[in-house]
């Protein structure tokens, strides 16, 4: 038998990898996008799962809105990429590093 | 179904939408030199769309959309700085965009949509507004920081960016998806009684913690502040005056709407951990900020710590200390238009004024100008009888009422700490010689220099005459 905490648990697993992705990874810009696309589709489940083991359809709407707005972000995240690859000629995340302090 | 009544409600935002998409397709058949005519229907459009907020508010709290639009006293006020901030960073923006040939109509509408998302944000009920409203605001902002083409320190920092925003946008999602879960409902208002209620009051504190984290990564304050310095650096001058002002009002409504509106009943559980990121944004901001040698990053750093005063006012979780944040929202929305107008102002062709080195003897070049920024710096470091520094008074009698003496030491002393590295660009401006090549009596035009004149002696005026604007942030938190 399948439980809520079952869905609760892989998103919470999803979520996690997303996480480990965004701060471990040091090589591909790319792959923060793919982290990031990762981890709204973590908080989907979460929310189609409450919302089906609740009776309450809100939360499944709230997941159309999500993932129209994640669609809008991967998009502005790509344009911003291609910008930075013409500027720099590099996606490595290491390279990305002309400001600090 | 949505009626006439749901429409009027939302008559501001309607109207702001409408024009905005106008000026979008308007820009697509003008001439580049008509680009002028532009700007004053954007600067119009604002005075029109702040008068619309003004004049239709209802005397009572109205909702429109079943509860997802809420039109409140508290959403008014903060619209109307936020359409005024936007106002002035259009007017000092235009010398620099025309300069550097980025006087392009993407610049005033994605401004124009990005106060749409504040609107929205501050006048949301539910939880999918906040969430839409926010990523209306932070989308526009990715696109300006990047607007910038040809910098490669632009698109450096629109991916920090765009990578920390949308982290936090997902962290932000993840704890609302578990509030949702705990409490089976969106709504703020409903919220508001059900997290008293549930049975799974544990599940309801992890989310706020995910939430507290969304909320602190938009503000910019510790330990969450990483993006905020190598965006203000990386973007150009005005897209980082914008997202110092206007951003900053809609995270204390974004703040305010979630952890009073919806969490209100889970206070002893977010009082103390915001009030130590308040301690650390304090710490920090004035820390870091007196190492830096970027005129623009050590205001990044000056906002961070700023954002730890504002999260003073809210750790107090009563109406003393929410009117006290609000005003000292407002007030450091109005400081930093101030203090990057000047910057703007004094920005030429092939000359930024970035570096605080750049400012070397302003004094004997441009007295004026040199006056007006050591105001705001002043202002900024919370020097009476300027306006900061009844905001800061504020913000700590009110963690002070709320029996957190310990806070308000810890503002204190952070606020002295903070003075020195003001200080030392006053001292820059007033005591070491001017340099070749360093900024110089600005060419900007007549709009700017009246606007922001008045703009920086407003800091004097409202230092002293307070009571009408304080009085406003406490009625709308039904305050006398």
């Amino acid at each position: 038998m399948i439980t809520l905490s079952h869905f609760i648990v892989l998103g919470a697993i999803l979520f996690c990898i997303a996480v480990a992705g965004l701060f471990i990874n040091r090589k591909n810009v790319i792959v923060l996008l793919m982290a990031i696309e990762l981890m709204l589709l973590a908080v989907n489940i979460n929310f189609v799962a409450f919302s089906r083991f609740g009776h309450d359809v809100a939360g499944q709407v709230f997941v159309f809105f999500i993932l129209t707005v994640a669609a809008a972000e991967s998009a502005i995240g790509l344009a911003i990429l291609v910008l930075l690859f013409r500027n720099r000629s590099t996606v490595n995340v290491a390279e990305i590093d002309s400001m600090k302090g | 179904m949505p009626t006439l009544n749901d429409i009027l409600i939302l008559l501001p935002e309607f109207y702001l939408v409408a024009v905005a998409c106008l000026l979008l397709l308007l820009d697509a058949f003008m001439k580049p030199e008509q680009r002028g005519t532009l700007h004053w229907i954007a600067v119009v459009v604002l005075v029109v769309t702040g008068y619309m907020v003004v004049a239709g508010q209802p005397d009572v709290t109205v909702t429109a959309f079943g509860g997802m639009f809420v039109r409140d006293q508290v959403s008014e006020i903060l619209k109307v700085f936020a359409l005024l901030s936007t106002l002035l960073v259009f007017i000092y923006a235009r010398p620099y965009l025309v300069e550097r040939k980025q006087f392009v109509g993407e610049f005033y509408t994605l401004m124009l949509f990005a106060v749409i998302g504040v609107m929205l944000l501050v006048s949301a009920g539910n939880l999918v507004m906040v969430y839409l409203g926010l990523e209306l605001l932070t989308l526009s902002s990715y696109a300006l920081v990047a607007l910038n083409r040809d910098s490669p320190l632009s698109s450096e920092a629109a991916i920090k960016y765009f990578v920390l925003g949308a982290l936090s946008s997902g962290m932000l999602l993840y704890g609302m998806s578990m509030v949702y879960g705990a409490t089976g409902s969106l709504d703020l208002a409903q919220l508001h009684v059900a997290v008293t209620q549930s049975a799974m009051p544990h599940l309801l504190v992890f989310g706020l913690i995910f939430m507290l984290v969304g909320i602190a990564f938009k503000l910019g304050a510790a330990p969450f502040h990483m993006w905020i310095p190598d965006v203000y650096q990386g973007a150009s001058t005005p897209v980082t005056t914008f997202i110092a002002s206007t951003s900053k009002l809609a995270a204390f409504g974004m703040a305010w709407r979630l952890l009073e509106t919806g969490m209100g009943g889970l206070s002893q559980h977010w009082q103390p951990m915001l009030a130590a990121i308040a301690v650390l944004s304090m710490a920090i901001g004035n820390l870091v900020a007196i190492v830096q040698t970027n005129l623009k990053r050590m205001l990044a750093y000056s906002t961070i710590s700023h954002m730890g005063y504002l999260l003073v006012g809210l750790v107090s979780a009563g109406p003393e200390g929410y009117s006290a944040a609000m005003f000292y929202a407002i007030s450091y929305a109005l400081m930093s238009t101030v203090s990057f107008g000047v910057i703007l102002a004094l920005a030429r062709a092939g000359f930024e004024c970035e570096e605080i080195a750049d400012l070397k003897g302003l004094n004997q070049r441009s007295p004026w100008f040199a006056a007006l920024m050591a105001l705001a710096l002043f202002s900024l470091a919370g020097v009476p009888p300027l306006f900061g520094f009844y905001a800061k008074y504020l913000v700590l009698q009110a963690a002070i009422d709320a029996h957190m003496l310990w806070l308000a030491i810890v503002g204190a002393v952070f606020a002295i700490i903070g003075l020195y590295y003001y200080l030392h660009v006053v001292k820059v401006m007033y005591f070491d010689k001017p340099e070749e090549g360093g900024a110089d009596q600005p060419q900007a035009d007549a709009s700017l220099r009246v606007v922001l004149s008045i703009n920086a002696l407003a800091l004097l005026v409202l230092g002293v005459y307070w009571g009408p604007l304080l009085g406003w942030c406490r009625r709308s938190f039904g305050l006398g």
